[in-house]
């Protein structure tokens, strides 16, 4: 049995981080549970040779396959689209190639604005100072003046152009969309004692230099600075309720598979699209027997994803290949709904720098593009550091059926029942990707890439998980209130990207965080008000 | 994980088939994948794709009637051809170990005009290139859609 503590936030990533460091100003005895650990600098593949060949090990971005002893099974059979994570201090942001854009202002109102879906209880503009508060603490580079967006100002330089950007910027200039620097959660100049990236090229499986913004070194130290208490190798295995209906704590296993009571007087959850639905629905009890908060029936319900759309080509000189961030452009061309395309809502390309060698080979090869025998040296030869791709994010409409329930069998080595997904593309997604990837076509062309490659959806393409645990204002349609609360469990707020009532078709971490922000300021306004549990 | 090694029967065979897959080239002057020192990083390196690998093995063994290594080199070639066909993705496991192994090797790094060493700490420089490429879009009227 430990001390009860005022806040028990479960989960350390992009979100818990986030809420973390804004109750901590409350001096509330705040403790986070993450069931990962910390990872040391030392540890990312850029400090060795085999830098990529970690990409399919230890570093790997799906959890089945990584398998370390901080992971935990997901059945994904399915589904086409394989979910992505990471389990330490600072969640999948420590597993994420920082890409960094906000929301757009309509994608809080696609019902009202395109007859589909359901509108946001928040909208844009009450982000807003919780989005540029957010790209303060986490380090934001980028260029103000973005035509797709309210003009925001980025606190960092954008990262450089570099050959590929160029060639991206004549091409789309020739065909006259959009395009402009990303904003990028990563370090261009000194920032906030963090160094700036030296372009090591292999942003997504954790940054040596400390330039890419993961929380463990932007939200957490100041967060433990102030008071908040961090404890690792703590998974989680359920919520506990009191007669009263009141969360009253979380039971989780130690490192050494040791369980333990946590008491709180509110619990804070941050465990993503796929972790917090599991956790909800592994919390049963006499008055939660369909789990916890989930009078509605949708925990675990309404899973998107982003279905991805890689389309590449090849051109006849060598571009930066894997030096330097992989993403730093955007085209928010063909974001907003125009119904002549045939479908609603929109999607984003994120322009790709290029791949580091083996990870050309290896792609090639796939794609039976790189023979073996005597030819595979010159044609491995005309494709190394000559790829130009480019990736559709497509906007992914919620759909029932499309979920995240307990698997009946498979459990992760504590014994707690691991998630299943079942997950099918729907139609209107599918007419944006193919949209997507015939523009990408036409942007190639524009570039003089040849040899053009296509992957869509993209198999290990589930980089954002939203949804399963969604915010609205009707208790029979959503999980949690406006402000992050569920409806059934006064003490039982949600934060992470399970709240969202709609997926746009942007990277989700800013907004993720930025809604954190906005969900702890207001526990800090009610709690001074004295009606955070009315 | 599984992380049992090979027989030496099956090494042969692994051998074999890796030098016909990245053979060894005088035109780029770069070892083939059956070279001494990246064929011990390959078997060092299989750890959790041994099983793909030990599938993929059988499955050359059964094309081929019997050891790989043991064939000569046009049936080796026609053999592998169609391996390389009916493989599926125990075989695409076990080329990405090849890959991966192969495309390290300071020979081949050097072949290829790269420095053989990690990207920390010394980094790389990516030109900044010419901003003035924004102008257009810098004119453009905002087109985000208001409420």
């Amino acid at each position: 049995m430990h001390d009860k503590v005022d806040v028990l936030i479960i989960g350390s990533g992009a979100s818990g981080a986030a809420a973390a460091w804004s109750l901590a100003d409350t001096k509330m005895r705040i403790l986070c549970l993450e069931q990962g650990d910390w990872v040391k600098p030392t540890d990312y593949p850029t400090n060795g040779r085999d830098w990529e060949a970690r990409l399919f090990s230890d570093f790997a971005i799906n959890p089945n396959r990584r398998n370390r002893p901080t992971d935990y099974p997901i059945n994904d059979a399915n589904s086409p689209i394989k979910v992505v994570n990471f389990n330490g201090v600072g969640g999948s942001t420590i597993m994420y190639t920082a890409h960094y854009p906000r929301l757009h202002p309509s994608d809080f109102r696609v019902k009202t604005l395109d007859g589909v879906a359901d509108d946001w209880p928040v909208d844009y503009q009450t982000l807003e100072p919780f989005f540029a508060e957010n790209d303060r603490m986490m380090g934001v580079a980028g260029l103000a003046g973005d035509p797709a967006y309210p003009l925001h100002h980025p606190p960092m330089p954008p990262l450089p152009l570099g050959k590929s950007g160029q060639r991206f910027g004549r091409a789309l200039n020739s065909l006259g969309w959009h395009w402009w620097p990303s904003d990028s959660a990563i370090a261009t100049v000194e920032y906030d004692g963090r160094a700036p990236c030296i372009n090591l090229g292999h942003c997504t499986p954790g940054c040596a230099q400390g330039a890419k913004a993961s929380t463990d070194i932007t939200y957490w130290p100041a967060a433990i600075r102030a008071g908040v208490e961090l404890r690792t190798h703590a998974r989680v295995r359920e919520i506990t309720v009191g007669p009263d209906g009141m969360a009253t704590g979380a039971i989780y296993y130690d490192a050494e598979g040791k369980e333990h009571f946590q008491p709180a007087e509110m619990v804070i959850v941050a465990c993503n699209g796929v972790g917090t639905p599991r956790l909800l629905l592994n919390s049963t009890s006499a008055k939660f027997p369909d789990g916890i908060g989930n009078s509605s029936g949708l925990v675990g319900k309404n899973l998107m994803f982003h279905p991805f759309a890689l389309t590449y080509g090849y051109v006849d000189e060598p571009l930066d290949g894997n030096h330097g961030p992989p993403l730093n452009l955007w085209s928010q061309e063909f974001y907003e709904t125009d119904r002549s395309r045939g479908f609603v809502r929109g999607y984003t390309l994120q322009l790709h720098r290029g791949t580091g060698s083996i990870v050309e080979a290896i792609t090639s090869t796939l794609a039976g593009r790189l023979p073996w025998g005597e030819d595979h040296h010159k044609v491995y030869r005309g494709l190394l550091n000559r790829r130009l791709g480019m990736s559709t994010i497509t906007e992914d409409l919620p759909e029932e059926h499309n979920r995240v329930t307990l698997d009946p069998v498979i459990k992760d080595s504590n014994g707690i029942p691991a998630p299943r997904i079942d997950y099918t593309m729907g139609e209107n997604t599918r007419k944006m990707m193919e949209h997507g990837v015939a523009r990408s076509k036409d942007i190639l062309a524009a570039a003089g890439a040849t040899n053009i490659g296509v992957e869509a959806p993209i198999l290990n393409g589930g980089w954002h998980l939203m949804g399963t645990a969604r915010m609205g204002t009707d208790p029979e349609r959503s999980v949690v209130n406006e402000w992050g609360r569920s409806h059934d469990v006064k003490n039982l707020f949600i934060v992470d990207g399970s709240i969202w009532v709609t997926s746009g078709g942007v990277n989700p971490t800013s907004t993720i965080q930025a809604l954190a922000l906005y969900i702890a300021d207001s526990i800090k306004t009610r709690l001074s008000e004295g009606t955070l549990f009315e | 994980m599984t992380t049992d090694t090979l027989t030496d029967a099956e090494l042969r065979d692994l051998k074999a088939l890796v030098a016909e897959m990245i053979p060894a080239s005088m035109t780029y002057e770069v070892p083939g994948a059956d070279d001494e020192a990246i064929f011990a990083d390959i078997v060092k390196s299989l750890e959790r794709d041994t099983a793909d690998a030990r599938t993929s093995l059988r499955l050359l063994f059964e094309l081929g009637g019997g050891s790989f290594a043991d064939l000569d080199a046009a049936h080796r070639h026609e053999i592998a051809a169609t391996f390389k066909v009916q493989g599926g993705a125990a075989l695409f496991a076990l080329n990405r170990v090849v890959l991966l192994c192969y495309y390290r090797d300071d020979r081949v790094m050097r072949s290829l005009g790269q420095e053989p060493r990690s990207p920390f700490p010394k980094g790389h420089v990516v030109e900044q290139g010419d901003w003035s490429l924004l102008d257009p879009v810098k004119k453009r009227a905002p087109f985000w859609r208001r409420m």
